[in-house]
């Protein structure tokens, strides 16, 4: 068996308020195995986003960890000093964003842009990295690779704009690129395309994938595993497949209850959409991890 | 970019100014120091010398042209000066936050606290009269503004989208301050370097006036007016003169200023006639 690209150990974060530490994720263990695409899902405030930028180590105050490991091909990213881990980020793991319309600095040519990793990761001359970036362009499947990299993001679409996010991060071949919800802002067909293109170019190129999400369906299509986060909890962990036939948490089974089915109304008439009868909870008051807080708790008082 | 007719007069009159000043060696009719004629002093305006002449017998308007060169160089210097200071520490304030930041903004509020012409009064009492020190005073004296602004603007490019996709792609600090920040904050640091150039070309005036700026016999505006102090009854154009020069230029840049803010300010677009 080979050992995991990425292996998060006990991680435990949380808001420093004061002299506590209010607690945001506890232990949340999971590993991705070079070149799998490991999906992490759950509702908004379930700790998916910030786990990801743990990973990253661009973790704001108040925001700080307060135990676990974190090990990327056997090196604990928690203990690598700044420099190392400026040195890894965008070219050993790189991440991709949910807002395509503001990832991208209105003031460079998108050619540029991505030339600029070059340059700063594999230490191109400007000439050499301009035509890489194109290259890049054409890699992501944008038409006009020349005349696109001389274009400024407002002159592009959401959708082409994403692919140039992916051409930066996948620029240097990196070991992980971690997806945060990179097609919520897309619409459905565009979102597809981008889909497949994560999927081809990554498998193409051995590259693990994180993939953020809170659309099972997404998921399902891009991902060999899932775990399921649930206020600062792994809640459940299981290949795809197994996740979504026998559901084992209560929380899961909500989530995938939750899903519109195609062709439902014409079989059972109209009805409700169901809902998950809970919201987040706070997690200092949680103790077991498999209870779902009901509704109306503390948290939810005006 | 739309922009109304007060960018238009400012950049006009700006132009002037700037005309003035580079073509003076050429397009004066007279020398400003050398050509010096008791028995022609004091001339009220006419065909020769258009804005009249001094006590020495002077011509004013050649000494107005020449002036713009001293306003000028006084007003673009202490800008680039005062705007390097205030974007590099506003910047880096408002990047980096913490004590650095606490520091910068306690200094940036001292500075404020100061009356900006008695703190150039101390610098070139220190650093003594002429155009170099002046240049050092004023450049040192107004950069509290820019300061505030760059970190301010700092502070909300920094939650850009494309600030933080920066950082996940492996950028050093200083590369997403110069290559993110700057450029996208360029907009509001030029308005407020081509306001501070009127207050500059002002101050300049002041100092000069106070005898601490250019000395004579070269011309500046202020120092003209000083020696027009004791003559404003009998012979008013040597005072006129050089005050509708200074009016006029400040005027020049404030318009440009303000017409540069409201373009470049999609807030202020809907606001401005």
């Amino acid at each position: 068996m080979t050992a995991p690209l990425l292996d998060i150990k006990d991680l435990q974060l949380g808001v420093a308020l004061g002299q506590s530490i209010h607690p945001l994720l506890k232990s949340v263990s999971f590993q991705i195995m070079p070149g799998e695409a490991y999906g992490l899902v759950g509702e908004s405030g379930s700790g998916k986003s910030v786990t990801s930028l743990a990973v990253m180590g661009l973790l704001k105050k108040p925001l700080a960890v307060s135990s676990g490991k974190i090990l990327f091909k056997g090196q604990d990213l928690l203990a690598l000093p700044k420099r190392e881990m400026r040195r890894l980020r965008g070219n050993r793991v790189a991440m991709i964003f949910q807002e395509p319309m503001t990832a991208l600095n209105p003031l460079s040519t998108v050619g540029r842009q991505i030339a600029e990793m070059f340059v700063l990761h594999q230490g191109k001359s400007w000439r050499e990295a301009k035509k890489l970036a194109v290259e890049a362009l054409s890699n992501v499947r944008v038409p006009n690779p020349d005349r696109r990299a001389k274009s400024y993001p407002h002159q592009m679409s959401g959708g082409l704009r994403q692919r140039v996010m992916i051409a930066m991060a996948l620029a240097c071949n990196p070991d992980l690129l971690i997806a945060d919800e990179p097609t919520t802002a897309l619409d459905v067909t565009v979102q597809a395309e981008v889909l497949r293109l994560i999927k081809e170019l990554c498998a193409e190129r051995g590259t693990a994938v994180l993939f953020i999400s809170h659309d099972l369906g997404v998921i399902a299509s891009i991902c060999q595993r899932v775990g399921v986060m649930y206020a600062g909890c792994l809640v459940e962990e299981n290949e795809t497949r197994a996740l979504f036939d026998t559901p084992r948490h209560d929380y899961t089974r909500g989530l995938l209850g939750a899903l519109p089915r195609l062709g439902s109304r014409s079989q059972h008439g109209r009805q409700r959409l169901v809902d998950i009868d809970s919201i987040i909870a706070d997690r200092s008051k949680l103790t077991d991890t498999r209870f779902i807080a009901p509704r109306g708790t503390e948290g939810s008082q005006p | 970019m739309r922009l109304g007719f007060n960018f238009w007069l400012g950049a006009g009159l700006t132009a002037l100014v700037i005309f003035a000043g580079v073509l003076a060696p050429w397009i004066a009719p007279f020398d400003p120091v050398l050509d010096a004629d008791l028995m022609s002093s004091e001339l009220p305006p006419d065909a020769t010398f258009w804005f009249g002449t001094d006590a020495q017998g002077r011509d004013v308007y050649t000494r107005i042209l020449f002036g713009a060169q001293i306003s000028l160089t006084v007003g673009i210097v202490s800008q680039v000066i005062n705007s390097i200071i205030g974007v590099t520490l506003g910047m880096t304030a408002g990047y980096w936050g913490g004590w650095w930041d606490d520091l910068v903004n306690g200094l940036t509020n001292v500075m404020l606290a100061i009356p900006s012409l008695i703190f150039a009064l101390a610098v070139m009492a220190v650093l003594g009269p002429g155009l170099p020190s002046l240049l050092v005073a004023l450049g040192l004296t107004n950069w509290s503004w820019t300061c505030r602004i760059a970190r301010s603007s700092t502070l909300s490019l920094k939650s850009q989208g494309y600030v933080q996709a920066a950082q996940t792609l492996g950028y050093g600090d200083l590369r997403i301050m110069f290559t993110q920040i700057l450029p996208n904050m360029m907009g509001p640091i030029l308005v407020m370097a081509t306001l501070g150039m009127g207050s500059a070309v002002l101050s300049e005036a002041a100092l000069s006036f106070l005898g601490l700026g250019i000395q004579p016999p070269f011309p500046s505006w202020g120092s003209m007016l000083t020696d027009a102090r004791q003559l404003i009854q009998l012979a008013p154009w040597v005072a006129i003169f050089p005050g509708l020069a200074i009016f006029l230029s400040v005027l020049g840049f404030n318009l440009l200023g303000d017409g540069l803010r409201d373009s470049l300010d999609p807030h202020m677009r809907t606001r401005s006639p």
